[in-house]
């Protein structure tokens, strides 16, 4: 989700974010469900219509299922010594799918729309469960990804740059300091913009 | 113009005095605040929108005190950080302006022409679908900007808005302030960019050392700091 949002007007990318949430979780469990590799063909060339029908480039496409190959690389084989050819298979192409019919998802549903589609699910727990609090702890768990990722770079250049390339401490000690920080920056960055009001 | 009015305010952190006794009424429309670092004028413009609480006086704008009544100022008062990284919430650009307006709770077609203004207006509508962490720092900078303006703020308070940009991305940061109707409070190491304000006010040590018109107020910095 995080910065996969390709944007387009397509059926999909127009459809509301809570009835795409429903149908990918109908089409996961009918998935799993399926226990035949020529039904599990039918839904592979389903979500490469899907993919088509959003307008997603392969490329683009490709950079969200492939990472999926390295679990797969792992899976596959245990899963063939202890249980058979087809069942590995089928399980492979399980977990493709999912990962697919997902990045679909996301690939044409932008974090708001998915922040508004929980609030809304969420709406009958308002009593005990605060939703615009939960959207919000979502969204900054999304946009923290990014902005650790950048903050475990620089600390790793530092490190390197100070000849200390094996050294934990080094490594450790600012990356937590340093995101602590940032939490408080982060926070009071919502407080000014009236989050906390 | 909005009326900001510090009255005998004074501010400590862990047990050191960050502000002392300030007394002023801020009514021009670009004011500007130097110091050196650990003089006081970060603390002092993050009063204006209660981010940070006197410890003793009050802080006012316009009649309402900031202490109590934080969530009418912050409605009034925008702030702009120097790291715009730590004040974007959303992926993408135009998210993160909407962001702003959530708590404005606008109808859809309202809040939508809103960010799609202030996106063109900062030149920002080609980027808006695009992941905010991966622009650049001066489009990170215009992007915080926009996310504030899109509330429609009377006053904006900046803190050192240009210090992590290039002379460039500074320039235009600066070019877009002085389109801006709202007041304007910046705390900048970048005297240039405050030649052409209507006040400067110069701190050290938590006080105020100079509170003049830019030349005056800039000269007496510039002696200060030797």
């Amino acid at each position: 989700m995080i910065g996969v949002y390709h944007p387009g007007s397509s059926v999909l990318h127009r459809m509301p974010a809570l009835a795409k949430l429903a149908l990918l979780a109908a089409t996961v469990t009918a998935t799993a469900l399926v226990g035949s590799l020529p039904a599990l063909g039918i839904v592979a060339a389903a979500t490469l219509g899907l993919f088509a029908l959003a307008r997603i480039p392969v490329r683009v496409a490709w950079r969200q299922v492939s990472p999926i190959l390295w679990v797969l690389a792992f899976a596959v084989p245990v899963q063939w010594i202890f249980a058979g050819w087809e069942a590995a298979a089928t399980m492979g192409v399980r977990l493709v799918l999912a990962v697919a019919l997902a990045a679909v998802y996301t690939m044409t549903t932008q974090v708001s729309a998915t922040l508004d589609a929980m609030q809304v699910l969420l709406r009958p727990f308002a009593r005990w469960i605060d939703p615009d609090r939960v959207g919000l702890a979502l969204a900054l768990a999304i946009r923290c990804v990014p902005l650790l990722a950048d903050l475990v770079r620089e600390v790793l250049e530092a490190r390197k740059a100070r000849g200390a390339e094996g050294s934990l401490t080094a490594l450790a000690v600012p990356v937590i300091v340093r995101t602590l920080r940032t939490a408080d920056h982060l926070g009071e960055a919502l407080m000014a913009r009236g989050v906390d009001d | 113009m909005s009326a900001i009015r510090f009255e005998g305010v004074s501010h400590r952190f862990d047990g050191e005095l960050v502000v002392d006794d300030v007394s002023l009424e801020l009514t021009e429309r670009r004011i500007g605040i130097v110091g050196a670092n650990g003089s006081g004028k970060s603390t002092l413009a993050r009063m204006i929108n209660g981010l940070v609480t006197p410890t003793s006086g009050t802080v006012t704008v316009d009649g309402l005190d900031v202490a109590r009544h934080g969530r009418e100022v912050r409605r009034r008062v925008g702030f702009v950080f120097t790291n715009a990284d730590t004040q974007i919430v959303m992926p993408t650009v135009r998210e993160d302006v909407a962001f702003t307006l959530r708590r404005h709770r606008l109808d859809a077609a309202t809040a939508t022409a809103r960010v799609d203004a202030v996106l063109d207006r900062f030149g920002l509508a080609e980027l808006a679908d695009r992941p905010a962490h991966r622009l650049s720092g001066g489009q990170k900078q215009l992007l915080a900007l926009a996310a504030v303006l899109v509330g429609e703020p009377a006053i904006v308070v900046a803190d050192e808005p240009t210090t992590l940009l290039d002379a460039r991305n500074a320039r235009r940061i600066a070019e877009h302030f002085a389109t801006l109707d709202e007041q304007l409070v910046v705390v900048s190491h970048q005297l240039e960019l405050l030649e052409s304000f209507d006040r400067v006010i110069v701190m050290e040590a938590g006080r105020i050392v100079a509170d003049d018109a830019p030349e005056p107020a800039l000269d007496a910095y510039r002696a200060l700091i030797g």
